[in-house]
């Protein structure tokens, strides 16, 4: 059981951590623990899809489906997150106005929760895919403690996204989504150099130099600080160079259409946020 | 649309050319075991590994040394395109029989 509890663990923490940041960059957002849980909901029914129809999958593409599946989910990710990033830098100050305002809550989120749903939902697909199969297997080879690892990799997986929410809450509410939509533009740019290492394993995409670098004296990719590191900010101790390249480009992006948004967001913003503070004072 | 369909094609024609030039080799899992468990393969150039499963679990080839994993489903292959990596020893495992699924990579 503790060898299961570990895996189901180790592939939980990953959506787990995906999923906290995302809840916290849509904090305040009415309706929001709905659509959470209707991604939640998706994402273990497209697990067991996935997982049922895993040998098709494997097979598609002349044998390199998996990796041409996977990178696509990933990379639907990063376009879900990066919408929400532009989206917040022209709407983020007005949503923290109205926090404040309105004792925390917000009216102007609803345009994320779709992107919260599919966010939550690709992540829990693409992990919960593994475990199923995992799961399948162990239970084929008649294995004990099946059902008792599951759910205490489920639970203590969720407890770290759990506690790093909280940690996260404690951010003050002026810096509150500039610190997440900085925390998901990270979270992006991980996820697409996942994306191009999956295309490298195909051979679908040249690996430039690989690797790039080797800090795994410092901090293996297989040690749980370096995977939490690898989901959070894309940390990885053996990168090839397209990885950085797929990594630095999705930044550059955002960046660059975050200061295009914002711009003429910035004199929309400044009237709404007097009138909703007005009743404060 | 049709320009891009075109180039993805010429894409991935020119893609299974090239693959012909890749040198292959290959794994076995058997009784969550991987045979040879120390496989040779040259440095410097980008190989084709096949894992083929004779388990009747599915299991999952990985390796944090030389960034790799795939599922590989029960009673069949799978292939993982790796390198070109430096020589030295590189450690691959199964995912989900990590007990006794593991090997290394000999890269001279």
């Amino acid at each position: 059981m503790p060898g299961i509890a570990l895996l189901v663990f180790r592939e939980v923490l990953e959506a787990a951590l995906i999923i906290t940041v995302v809840c916290a960059a849509t904090r305040g957002v009415p309706r929001r623990g709905l659509f959470v849980g209707g991604g939640l909901i998706l994402g273990v029914l497209g697990a067991l899809l996935v997982a049922l129809f895993a040998g098709a999958l494997a097979n598609a593409f002349s044998g390199v489906g998996q990796e041409v599946f996977n990178a696509g989910v990933l990379l639907a990710a990063v376009c879900m997150i990066g919408w929400h990033v532009l989206w917040m830098s022209s709407h983020g100050r007005v949503m923290a106005a109205e926090m404040k305002a309105l004792g925390g809550a917000v009216q102007s989120g609803s345009s994320s929760l779709v992107m919260l749903l599919l966010v939550v939902a690709l992540a829990v697909l693409r992990e919960g895919s593994e475990v199923v199969l995992f799961l399948y297997g162990m239970v084929a080879g008649g294995a004990v403690g099946v059902l008792g690892g599951l759910a205490l990799g489920v639970i203590a997986g969720s407890a770290v996204g759990f506690a790093l929410y909280y940690g996260l809450l404690r951010i003050p509410l002026r810096h509150f989504f500039s610190a997440t939509n900085a925390m998901l533009m990270l979270l992006a740019a991980g996820l697409a150099a996942s994306a191009a290492r999956y295309l490298v394993q195909a051979n679908l995409l040249p690996v430039l130099t690989d690797p790039l670098w080797d800090s795994s004296r410092l901090l293996s990719n297989g040690s749980l600080a370096g995977q939490t590191l690898h989901i959070l900010i894309g940390y990885d101790a053996r990168p090839s160079g397209i990885m950085l390249v797929f990594y630095a480009v999705t930044l550059l992006i955002l960046l660059g259409g975050m200061r295009r948004v914002s711009r003429p967001a910035t004199s929309n913003s400044a009237p709404v946020t007097a009138t909703i503070a007005q009743p404060q004072s | 649309m049709r320009g891009f369909f075109l180039a993805a094609g010429l894409m991935l024609a020119g893609m299974s050319v090239h693959a012909g030039e890749i040198p292959e080799y290959k794994l076995v899992i058997s009784n969550h075991r991987y045979q040879p468990a120390e496989l040779k393969v040259p440095a410097g150039i980008k190989f084709r590994l096949v894992v083929e499963n004779r388990d009747a679990s599915p299991e999952e080839f990985e390796s944090t040394e030389f960034n790799r994993e795939k599922i590989v489903m029960p009673n069949s292959s799978a292939q993982v395109y790796v390198g070109p990596l430096a020589a030295g020893r590189y450690k691959f495992f199964g995912d989900f029989h990590q007990d006794t699924a593991q090997g290394a990579l000999l890269v001279e």
